[in-house]
């Protein structure tokens, strides 16, 4: 479940220090966060699609990644045409289709599926251990990355639990319904988790002392502070303020 | 429950991003690093069990538990759901950069929250720590709903009606959360009741 999929390629981007992609990431999703033109929010997500081109990720996961987002998408497009109100395209008995709706519908998928490209090429293309340093590097409070990595490191493991006690209580043939029964069975088994949870990191953190552990992490991961890395960052913030630029001279 | 990216104001954004920042320090604040391992844990306990889906009829929901976490960390469920959110968008795209301020605040102030509102509930009896684990999931949703619109309707107050929408979808999701915290936190005090900060003199 866990795997990180685009995390090891050999791109461009793949190749950068993971401080400048989190830096360039940033500024990029503010940018767009903070568009309202439907015109540069396109141009937004033809930046997003550059960037996944250049990280050369495949297309199949990347749209298997955006997949919650459809459906959501899906949604707002049912929604918010039928509720929103102002001038009306459309009406039908009690259907009334209005045009800020549509228009709000429109920039919400562009805005939406724009960060999500752009966190998908910058973010998820590099291993959680460099997303650590990365953000160790960009002074984030060291117990908040601790905290980060190693909530990553042991959720496989909690889930390794999750799925042995869900094989035990099939095994007792445990079919679950609308009834207080299972709701009961899944709270115990969710209790269950948080007490095995609790235990290991007992015995972690006391492996942990005994090996010598100091509160840091070191990564172990090398990326030369090359030119390449202020070329790229350099091109993402001229990118994204003449974006601003033509939306502030737009409207 | 997650906001999608590109729909809240800047405006909602900041604050929701100024807000996660407070939090997340002052709960790492509380944390010290004999407890880091254990509040890690958590989180991904707290990760893992949203992907527990139960039945309502016909259709399914998946866990939050955030009453769960608020009720066991207190200040430091803070920084553990925010953890739990980075990751969630980091490998199901859950959501991205910008919101993530703003679904943090929807899904941890509640969880504090409900930690000094319900916590003095819990062990006095059966009775009484079953219907203090009920409410702390049944508020905590219902709050993480009420959060939710209103970050819509200070974006645009003509999400009213997907204001009223989202507070109604949630109310069986209150209720189902209310009857597994319950359940949760009972079954927690007989089998580990070291896991639940009781302030009680020992």
């Amino acid at each position: 479940m866990l795997e990180n999929t685009l995390g090891d390629g050999s791109s461009l981007i793949h190749g950068l220090d993971p401080k400048i992609r989190i830096l360039a990431a940033v500024f990029i999703s503010v940018a767009v966060a903070l568009c309202d033109n439907l015109v540069v929010a396109a141009g937004y997500l033809a930046l997003a699609c550059v960037l996944i081109l250049v990280a050369q990720l495949p297309p199949k996961e990347v749209f298997k990644r955006l997949n919650p987002l459809f459906w959501f998408l899906l949604m707002i497009w049912i929604f918010l045409p039928l509720t929103f109100g102002g001038t009306l395209v459309f009406e039908y008995k009690f259907l009334a289709v209005s045009y800020p709706g549509i228009l709000l519908s429109a920039k919400i998928t562009l805005k939406s599926t724009a960060i999500l490209l752009v966190f998908s090429a910058l973010l998820a293309t590099m291993p959680i251990a460099a997303l650590g340093s990365g953000l160790h590097q960009l002074k984030v409070p060291d117990k908040l990355v601790f905290l980060l990595l190693m909530t990553y490191r042991y959720i496989a493991v909690i889930q390794e639990e999750y799925i042995r006690l869900l094989r035990a209580a099939n095994l007792r043939g445990f079919t679950p319904k609308t009834n207080l029964h299972s709701y009961r069975t899944y709270a115990f088994l969710a209790g269950m988790l948080f007490v095995r949870a609790s235990l290991r990191a007992k015995r972690v953190y006391q492996a942990m002392r005994c090996r010598g552990f100091n509160q840091r992490f070191h990564s172990l991961d090398v990326y030369p502070p090359t030119a390449l890395n202020y070329v790229f960052l350099s091109v993402m913030i001229l990118a994204g303020t003449g974006l601003v630029a033509i939306e502030l001279t737009l409207s | 429950m997650h906001i999608s990216e590109g729909i809240l104001s800047g405006q909602v954004l900041a604050a929701g991003a100024a807000i996660t920042i407070v939090g997340t320090a002052m709960g790492l604040k509380k944390i010290d690093y004999d407890q880091m391992v254990h509040v890690a844990i958590l989180a991904s306990a707290f990760f893992v069990a949203s992907l527990i889906h139960v039945n309502i009829g016909p259709v399914s929901v998946h866990l939050i538990l955030n009453g769960v976490v608020g009720l066991l960390l207190g200040m430091a469920a803070f920084p553990a759901i925010v953890t739990a959110l980075v990751l969630q968008s980091l490998f199901f795209q859950y959501g991205g950069l910008t919101a993530l301020g703003a679904n943090a605040v929807v899904m941890a102030v509640p969880a504090v929250l409900v930690h000094f509102l319900f916590l003095p509930l819990l062990g006095k009896s059966p009775r009484l720590t079953f219907v203090g684990g009920f409410l702390a999931g049944f508020v905590s949703i219902g709050l993480s709903s009420l959060l939710m619109a209103l970050a819509l309707w200070f974006t645009n107050e003509d999400f009213l009606k997907t204001c009223i929408a989202i507070i109604s979808a949630h109310v069986p999701v209150m209720v189902i959360e209310g009857i597994i915290t319950g359940f949760c936190v009972s079954f927690l005090l007989k089998v580990y009741p070291e896991i639940i900060p009781l302030r009680k003199s020992r």
